[in-house]
């Protein structure tokens, strides 16, 4: 039948891409084996690639993203699905929801020219000032780079954690916050001590699902990164992620071994983000098992 | 009015071994102190219905519930209309009548849970031995303690174990010793008549237990913080005859500690259980108001009212 | 011990007291109201790059909007010019990755609602859930290899087989669904009419949640319309107006949104703000438009 070919189409897209990274960058592999990912040199010209100041980039980003953006996440979705009432709740959510469909390449362009100077001349020149002496925290700070691309991720990612973890903390049963109230319990030990730890695998899983997103994210950390081919050593040092590294230099780079290694990075974040995606999603689905299984049992 | 002359402990003294009126005070009982109250009728409302309650010659003041031209609305919705009724402490007091009539409305305005619903408002008086509940410097929180609530599904914690269930009450108001929790914990467990059947597994999940067992969890839970008065909401429905039965068995050991008021649909439960009924029914504007109350064996044999006596006979329509 | 309004303390000094705030519950309440500040915070923290963001585009954008922008190719060097290729390459570009994703995606969809087994269908879904959660980057190399790299030439049609690949699994979450919200009983009602399945699942299933389809396909499309990385190593860009030729490189709008913003010319940088405003309006009416209906619908 042909809906069960579109099916198959999509499994086979799936498992079409992999394939196609894998084999496009089997040369790669071949001759640097599992050092292509602890090297520390991209060197077109000696024909030296090594993916570690790509790596570094990308998973310290990403995790500074997850610093800001899940506390600010998580209470948020606390107040749109428990404490907001109907009038405001609505809208909110929307407006938050909103915020996911505003295209990559905008959010970077507002990140090069409105955010990061902002950054610079306040968070970072305190952090500068104040903090200086501690070597992550020193500068110079030019607003560009690793702590602005953190910032703009996490206000990518915001929308992916509130409205999953909205939605896992409305699942749980109304029967367990009368419990807790009828104890004697304000709304804030009400939540805390009923309402999260029920809630608390689902919000792990979107706190993955928004690392995931992080983890790929190409366009505005692009352009707010630096783009600088070393391992950032300090808070405000330029960098480079796979994405970045892949969307800046791949145009230009010669078929051969320079194309197979720029595959072989997308190959490695591809597994990172496969896998994380793998195990958010299971994550969610337990939780609202768990949930349904209250209220029945 | 006699006077009861023990001391009050300053408000913010930490949990000391129970003197009547600490807040603080946990799951063992604060010794009561039976005193004989006679309450002069009142003058401005004479031909209540309730009078008999109030007329009590002697009697422990303590847990006594007397509500007063008592309105609950949901947002325009009125859900109860001008309820006057008195609740006998340490006694079994049972609210029956048709679904949809208000019965759990009107539990809920006693432990100040209605006004948690978005729009939803109480009018009239409701006193906890001559303590408007609704008062200004009354805190619902704090109420909510000396007023507990068992509802129609067992609802214990499932991130819980047993042990944690039944203390989660009192955490709330701060870390304890361990060896003081274990006392309460087991106190209220054998209140609750569960502890024989759990006391080798406390530390397993509260969920693992059987409904009527779970039921009983959440008794023991309710009671642990040490209340006045137990309001159950249909505490049976969802369980099978031999764990209603135990849970009725209950409640009758429970009524000389605690003040008891129980809704419930089933009217052999209530003449089984209670002491004292009340009979609510729906009025043609949707409102729920109070058409009898009186000692459940005059209900049952020997109704005032019309009504009361088609609903006990099955008369209806 | 507390006076409470108008009465005398109670006989015994029992219950009144029991029901005043102590020390330990004004702690308590503090805690009650920080948390819930806290929350309120948050959730207004996440609302404002939002608007940050809608007025900056607005204010810088509306300063290089002008009909330079909409009429002129592209210029380099800071010479003026204007986004009129780009503008037609997403034109072409989009719609046309639309109609080659959205057939897929709503049959795949059909597919896991009406036809499949418990088994396939949690396979497909899983599938399509990952799909939509590969980076968008990857899904542009995959088309490089397949689509560009044996002809040695940047086209636009590659362009717009990777946009169709990011748009397939989408359309397929969002009409699996729609179409899950249709109830069983109409399902029934038409089959026991004798109605085969396959078309209880078109005329009755599909048409019963045609208008939350459509919406999704809508919301793909606008996602598409903004996805610059799958563009870069397949339509490429191209500064010269290309209208029809698929096997040449084409620009889109968020490819010169990309290239000017990198530009150190600020006339460059006006027309990528221009560009981005544009851009914007159309995500933002689309996304109003479908999710504002869901909204009013929740409402009620």
């Amino acid at each position: 039948m042909l809906t069960a070919g579109a099916a198959i189409a999509i499994v086979a897209l799936l498992i079409g891409i992999a394939l196609r990274l894998a084999t496009a960058s089997a040369p790669t592999w071949q001759q640097f084996g599992p050092g292509f990912l602890t090297g520390t040199s991209w060197d077109v010209v000696n024909g030296v690639y090594g993916a570690l100041p790509f790596i570094v980039g990308t998973i310290a980003s990403s995790l500074l993203a997850l610093l800001v953006a899940v506390p600010i996440g998580v209470f948020s979705a606390i107040f749109l699905a428990e404490l907001a009432p109907g009038w405001l709740a609505i809208p909110l959510t929307f407006l938050v929801e909103l915020l996911a469909a505003i295209p990559s390449v905008v959010v970077g362009l507002w990140g090069v020219f409105v955010l990061s100077p902002f950054l610079r001349d306040t968070v970072e020149a305190w952090f500068v000032d104040h903090l200086g002496f501690i070597p992550i925290f020193a500068g110079p700070a030019f607003g560009i780079g690793l702590f602005s691309a953190a910032v703009v991720l996490a206000i990518m990612i915001l929308p992916t954690i509130v409205s999953i973890a909205r939605e896992v903390i409305i699942a749980v049963p109304h029967s367990q916050r009368e419990a807790m109230l009828a104890l004697g319990a304000t709304r804030a030990e009400t939540i805390g001590r009923a309402v999260l730890p029920l809630a608390r695998s689902g919000i792990i899983g979107a706190v993955i699902l928004g690392l995931g997103r992080a983890l790929g994210e190409t366009m505005a950390v692009t352009m707010v990164i630096g783009n600088k081919d070393a391992v950032p050593t300090r808070l405000f040092d330029q960098a480079q992620t796979i994405a970045s590294k892949i969307a800046t230099t791949f145009n230009e780079a010669q078929v051969g071994i320079q194309v197979d290694s720029l595959i072989a990075l997308g190959l490695t974040l591809l597994g990172i983000t496969l896998g994380l995606n793998v195990i958010a999603r299971l994550l969610v689905r337990r939780t609202a098992g768990q949930a349904a299984g209250l209220v029945t049992g | 009015m006699a006077v009861d002359t023990a001391p009050m402990p300053p408000a913010d003294q930490p949990a000391a071994p129970t003197p009547p009126g600490d807040p603080d005070a946990w799951g063992t009982r604060p010794t009561q102190t039976p005193v004989a109250i006679r309450v002069p009728p009142r003058a401005d409302n004479p031909g209540r219905r309730d009078d008999a309650a109030r007329d009590e010659p002697i009697a422990p003041s303590r847990g006594r519930l007397d509500i007063e031209g008592l309105d609950a609305s949901y947002g325009s919705f009125r859900a109860l209309r001008d309820i006057d009724l008195g609740i006998r402490p340490r006694a079994v007091t049972a609210i029956i009548g048709p679904s949809g009539c208000g019965k759990s409305t009107f539990l809920r305005t006693l432990n100040r849970m209605h006004e948690l619903v978005p729009g939803a408002t109480v009018k009239g008086s409701i006193r906890l031995d001559d303590v408007d509940i609704y008062g200004p410097e009354v805190d619902p929180v704090r109420l909510r303690r000396v007023i507990g609530m068992v509802f129609q599904r067992p609802n214990p914690f499932p991130t819980m174990s047993i042990y944690d269930n039944v203390a989660a009450g009192l955490l709330l108001t701060g870390r304890r010793p361990r060896a003081a929790l274990d006392e309460v914990v087991e106190h209220s467990l054998r209140r609750a008549a569960l502890w024989d059947e759990v006391k080798g597994k406390l530390h397993q999940n509260g969920t693992s237990l059987s409904g009527g067992q779970q039921q009983r969890l959440c008794i023991a839970r309710a009671l642990a913080v040490g209340p006045e008065v137990v309001l159950m909401d249909e505490p049976a429905s969802a369980l099978d005859p031999v764990a209603t039965l135990r849970i009725e068995e209950l409640i009758a050991e429970l009524k000389e500690t605690y003040t008891i008021v129980i809704v419930t649909h089933n009217m052999q439960q209530a003449a089984r259980v209670s002491d004292r009924t009340a009979f609510f029914t729906m009025g043609d504007d949707r409102a729920g108001y109070v058409v009898e109350v009186d000692d459940t064996s005059r209900i049952f044999t020997n109704p005032r009212e019309r009504l009361t006596e088609d609903y006990v006979s099955g008369r209806f329509g | 011990m507390t006076a409470l309004a108008g009465r005398a303390p109670a006989a015994d000094g029992g219950i009144a007291s029991l029901l005043v705030r102590s020390s330990s519950d004004r702690r308590r309440t503090w805690f009650d109201r920080f948390y819930r500040g806290l929350a309120g915070v948050a959730a207004v923290l996440c609302v404002v790059p939002l608007i940050a963001i809608v007025v900056f585009v607005a204010i810088k954008g509306a300063g290089g909007l002008n009909l330079d922008l909409l009429t002129k190719p592209t210029r380099a060097l800071g010479l003026g010019g204007g986004a009129a290729a780009a503008i037609l390459g997403s034109l072409q570009m989009v719609p046309l990755a639309a109609l080659i994703g959205t057939p897929v995606g709503v049959l795949a969809g059909l597919y896991t609602v009406e036809f499949g087994g418990r088994r396939s269908a949690n396979v497909i879904r899983f599938a399509a859930d990952v799909l939509v959660g590969i980076p968008s980057i990857l899904v542009g190399i995959f088309a490089f290899t397949l689509f560009v790299l044996p002809f040695h030439q940047f086209n636009a049609l590659a362009g717009s087989l990777a946009l169709a690949i990011i748009i397939i699994p989408v359309v397929m979450r969002t009409t699996e669904e729609s179409l899950r919200l249709v109830p069983t009983s109409l399902r029934e009602a038409s089959l026991a009419l004798g109605v085969p399945v396959w078309r209880t699942a078109l005329s009755v299933v599909l048409r019963t949640g045609l208008s939350g389809v459509l919406g999704g396909v809508m919301l793909a499309f606008a996602r598409a319309a903004g996805e610059t990385a799958p563009l870069i190593f397949t339509a490429l860009g191209n500064q010269l107006i290309n209208v029809g030729n698929l096997g040449r490189p084409m620009d889109a709008l968020p490819l010169f949104i990309f290239v000017n913003a990198r530009q150190p010319y600020a006339a460059q940088n006006s027309q990528a703000w221009g560009a981005a405003l544009l851009l914007l309006l159309f995500v933002l009416v689309v996304n109003v438009l479908v999710r504002g209906r869901s909204l009013r619908h929740r409402a009620r």
